[in-house]
């Protein structure tokens, strides 16, 4: 058991879809808090301290990590694997399959940028709430409670080259989705023609609404920064 | 019609190869792409140069035999077509055509088109067989097989092993192929007893012999010839990943 996850190719693909459903649903979970922010600053804060670097945040936080992680040595383990499978003599003419999305070609470039942008997102915001607090401060440098993620919130996207970072961020995690999804259903054997085009729509409205959720705070945020007090 | 055609040399399998250019005339449009290059070898041949290998048989379309990456497509620009059906009325007259040999590490070239894809043979070795009385002829519909099992049945096995999948593969992944065999075994109640035993026998003979992981592009399902479905992937995923939670 132990060994064909990691030793056979359809055994590391199941740990890549498993992963990867994982992340998804933590994804949706992350941007349905995030909208809050938008339809209640204060509820948001609410949420923020009732996470705050509790045990079960702190589990949470850990858990959420060592997906990431395996997702990712696992995507390079593969794609390496892949690359030499390839051959070193590559054809001179290639085209474009009928059929084939640009993104599920290109998933380890969408997936090191959607990581890019995460060390961004930690920086901007992990290590200003839950770090501080682990650290055992109470306000983070920027003088914010380590609970007012409204006012830290407000405070990133009044800059606008953060926004759009942001949602370069989100466009390529869109891209990831739309494939990753209907994948992960596809890697584990619960696929066929007749679901096919249903999973690929799956995956696209899935992908869609977690863009739109995300990009919905930062925009809202930019454009409109007195929703959070701060005008 | 004339073609101007960019073709890849290479003397054996260790020589470095490169690619070449010939120029032929007076093609008929109703020639078949393996005719067109017999008539080129035909010339070379009379110009005392070395003709150009490539591989071919049945040229029905049905063999597996012929192979060729043409204009950036296995087996050529038709969808549902081997090399040997492909006509010259699909290109343009005066076209310039690359031609390459399948490239993928598990498919080493032997010389100038011609790769050596017993590979394929060795996996399904492995597990692409059911053990039965060979005796006496058992009755015709003995077991019954509902119809809709024996179409899918059938649907996999149209595979012809060509090797299409994993040369156009961007990972070189021998998927297709695998679950081709594996599904039409499958879907049989006389390869139903083997069922698990041969998605991990074939599966791991795959892994062995270098071929690529698949990560569910659909490139292969589009430039197979026979257009067999990664629906067929998503039943090997079935079939292997129940036989090991089993073990």
């Amino acid at each position: 058991m132990s060994c064909f996850l990691s030793n056979s190719s359809l055994g590391k693909k199941l740990v890549m879809s498993v992963t990867g459903c994982f992340l998804v649903l933590f994804i949706l979970f992350h941007m349905s808090m995030n909208v809050t922010a938008i339809i209640s600053p204060e509820g948001y804060n609410m949420i923020c301290e009732f996470l705050g670097a509790n045990w079960y945040a702190l589990a949470g936080t850990v858990v959420l990590a060592l997906g990431v992680v395996v997702h990712f040595i696992y995507a390079i383990i593969l794609t390496l694997n892949n690359y030499r499978a390839r051959g070193s003599q590559r054809y001179a003419v290639t085209v474009q399959e009928p059929g084939v999305a640009w993104a599920s070609k290109n998933m380890l470039v969408l997936g090191v940028i959607v990581l890019l942008g995460m060390a961004l997102h930690l920086y901007n915001f992990w290590a200003k709430m839950q770090l501080v607090e682990i650290l055992g401060g109470h306000t983070n440098s920027l003088g914010l409670a380590v609970t007012d993620g409204a006012a830290l919130i407000a405070y990133t996207f009044s800059q606008w080259y953060y926004v759009v970072l942001y949602l370069i961020w989100f466009a390529a995690l869109w891209f990831h989705l739309t494939h990753g999804v209907w994948s992960m259903f596809q890697t584990v054997g619960w696929a066929n023609d007749t679901w096919y085009p249903r999973l690929k729509c799956i995956a696209n409205i899935v992908a869609t609404i977690i863009f739109l959720g995300f990009a919905a705070v930062v925009l809202v945020y930019f454009f409109c920064p007195c929703i959070a007090g701060a005008c | 019609m004339n073609f101007t055609l960019k073709i890849w040399r290479q003397k054996d399998a260790k020589s470095k190869g490169a690619f070449e250019t010939y120029k032929v005339e007076n093609i008929s449009a109703d020639t078949s792409f393996l005719e067109m290059l017999d008539i080129l070898n035909n010339n070379l041949i009379h110009e005392g140069k070395e003709p150009v290998a490539f591989d071919h048989d049945c040229r029905e379309g049905i063999c597996g035999m012929c192979s060729l990456h043409i204009d950036g497509h296995a087996h050529g620009p038709s969808q549902g077509a081997t090399t040997c059906q492909i006509y010259m009325r699909k290109f343009k007259d005066g076209a310039t055509i690359t031609i390459e040999p399948w490239r993928s590490a598990a498919f080493p070239v032997i010389k100038d088109l011609v790769v050596n894809r017993s590979a394929y043979d060795q996996i399904l070795q492995a597990g692409g067989f059911i053990s039965v009385r060979t005796n006496s002829v058992p009755d015709a519909n003995a077991i019954p097989i509902p119809k809709a099992d024996a179409d899918e049945s059938m649907d996999a096995a149209a595979c012809i092993g060509c090797g299409a999948c994993a040369a156009t593969c961007k990972n070189g992944s021998a998927m297709l192929f695998v679950a081709a065999r594996v599904s039409s075994l499958a879907k049989l109640p006389q390869g139903r007893v083997e069922g698990a035993r041969r998605a991990k026998a074939m599966v791991a003979k795959m892994d062995e012999l270098g071929f690529g992981n698949c990560t569910n592009t659909g490139a292969c399902q589009a430039e197979c010839p026979k257009q067999i479905s990664i629906a067929h992937i998503a039943r090997l995923n079935r079939e292997f990943l129940s036989a090991k939670f089993e073990d």
